[in-house]
């Protein structure tokens, strides 16, 4: 039973058929990557699984529970989305996080928020606790345990996007995704971000990543997707993508990068 | 009226006359404010309004109202009903001295009008600049609409909008001086009575001491208040 289930993802923007039928499946523990020109599509295929576009048609299943059906208008209330959403975490290229808050804050408020909205009587005090410790321990992972209280201006680019990862993890999502993590960085801070992404590979996240990083693609992902003009144009392991693609878009695609 | 039997005397007298006018300069800035600043919010809530009728109304006003002398609009809202009505305006109101208390109002009303549209243009510019990113990262954490606007959004609106809000607030300090043109006694008036009645001008210049201070004190307050934001922000 695949984790994630997307069948027939189809979106337009007015006129502009931006996903033409996607269909995906990914196991718990596997690594995809999505790459493809830009304007294929990549962006707003992972919008659409977490919910920051409604998809026109489709099917998204968690664990063979479907969260998503483009026929029920069911899935479209705020409610079924606030849910569905929680099962992706999202990593922005722009890191996007909360210039006001401190780090720790950035990554405990949505938990807090969250938290507090289920249980009205929750003791505040020792939740706090308890999400400030469990914030401590993420920043060490990715090793910014020293600057949990500094603001996000104080960081540079690849320590912004190391907190809005450990943001993300925060709500223990079940599929963490990434559009383009790494391109508004220069090469240094690259490295240090597909490191933590690497790392948690390691220790079996699921993951989504749209990137432009051939090499990381090649090295860290079970299985890519090639996308082209709204639709999945050619997937399988990166061996056979890198080395033996087949469709011509693909070939000149590879050729271009190299 | 005043004796003025000497230099110092007259300078305490004229001091307290000023002061007078000045309770009513207060007066009418405090209060346009706490009307002005609510009603520009709604004003930019409803010109970002997705009912296209709304919002092209609500520019269009603004658009007008921003477009025109504010002492076109004092005039106007003071005098035309008046005129319209055929009877003065004095025919129904309480007076304050020998003014009609009407007048204060009508310029408060104008006052109200005119900066609330200053102010919404101010606080819709501060929404928008908010990055797109900012809602798309409150979305996927699971925040709702209200979370996010409070917990989020609002605090950088307020500090998006304190430097445009300062200048505003400052330009009203000094603008609280057209209400002397529909008779409404601010210290500007009181100034100009002095003149007119005293023959003394130096108290027209005097004034100026009393509009510097308060706007060093308006700019001082917002400097404050950008210091204790501006720490987020490089
Ligand atoms: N909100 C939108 N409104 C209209 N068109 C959009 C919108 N978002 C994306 N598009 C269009 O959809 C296409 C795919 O965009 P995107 O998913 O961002 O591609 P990619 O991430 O692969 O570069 C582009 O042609 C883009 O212009
Ligand atoms: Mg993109």
């Amino acid at each position: 039973m695949a984790l994630l289930s997307a069948k027939g993802i189809k979106k337009d923007f007015g006129d502009t058929k931006v996903l033409k039928g996607i269909d995906l499946s990914l196991d718990k523990g596997e690594v995809l990557s999505i790459i493809g020109s830009s304007g294929s599509g990549k962006t707003t295929l992972l919008r659409c699984l977490n919910f920051l576009e409604t998809a026109d048609e489709g099917i998204i299943s968690i664990n063979d529970d479907v969260i998503f059906d483009g026929s029920d208008p069911v899935f479209r209330t705020e409610k079924s989305i606030l849910k569905g959403r929680l099962h992706f975490g999202m990593v922005f290229q722009q890191y996007n996080l909360f210039p006001q808050y401190s780090v720790k804050r950035n990554l405990t408020l949505a938990a807090e928020l969250n938290h507090l909205r289920n249980n009205k009587n929750a003791d505040k005090k020792k939740l706090r606790e308890e999400l400030d410790d469990k914030a401590s321990s993420l920043l060490s992972r990715i090793g910014l345990a020293d600057k949990q209280d500094n603001f996000p201006c104080e960081l540079s680019g690849g320590q912004q996007q190391r907190v809005a990862i450990a943001r993300a993890l925060m709500l223990t999502p079940d599929i963490l995704c990434f559009d383009e993590p790494t391109s508004a960085l220069d090469p240094e801070l690259t490295k240090e971000v597909l490191k933590v992404i690497k790392d948690l590979k390691d220790e079996d996240t699921t993951m989504i990543v749209v990137t432009h990083e051939m090499n990381f693609a090649r090295n860290v992902s079970d299985n890519v997707i090639f996308m082209y003009n709204g639709k999945i144009e050619e997937q399988g392991s990166p061996e056979a993508i890198f080395d033996d693609p087949k469709s011509p878009v693909l070939k000149s695609f590879i050729a271009d990068d190299k | 009226m005043l004796p003025f039997p000497n230099k110092m005397q007259d300078f305490i007298n004229v001091t307290i006359k000023l002061a007078e006018g000045f309770g009513t300069t207060l007066a009418l800035f405090f209060l346009t404010l706490v009307f002005a600043l609510p009603l520009a919010l709604l004003f930019a809530v409803l010109s970002r309004s997705r009912f296209k009728p709304v919002s092209l109304i609500m520019r269009a006003f603004i658009y007008i109202i921003r477009g025109t002398p504010l002492l076109l609009q004092l005039m106007i809202i003071v005098y035309l009903p008046g005129i319209v009505f055929g009877a003065p305006i004095t025919k129904w109101t309480v007076f304050h001295g020998n003014v009609p208390l009407s007048y204060f109002c009508g310029a408060l009303f104008a006052f109200v009008i005119n900066y609330a549209c200053y102010f919404a243009e101010i606080f819709r510019g501060g929404i928008e600049n908010i990055p797109k990113g900012q809602y798309e990262a409150c979305a996927v954490l699971g925040m709702t609409k209200s979370e996010t606007f409070f917990r989020v959004i609002l605090l950088q609106v307020i500090r998006n909008i304190l430097a445009p809000m300062g200048n505003e607030i400052v330009t009203l300090v000094k603008d609280t001086a057209l209400a002397r043109t529909v008779a409404v006694t601010e210290m500007f008036f009181a100034a100009s009575e002095l003149l007119r009645v005293n023959f003394i001008i130096w108290p027209l210049f005097y004034t100026g001491v009393f509009y510097l201070l308060f706007s060093a004190l308006v700019t001082a307050f917002f400097n404050v208040c950008e210091k204790k934001l501006g720490r987020y922000y490089k």
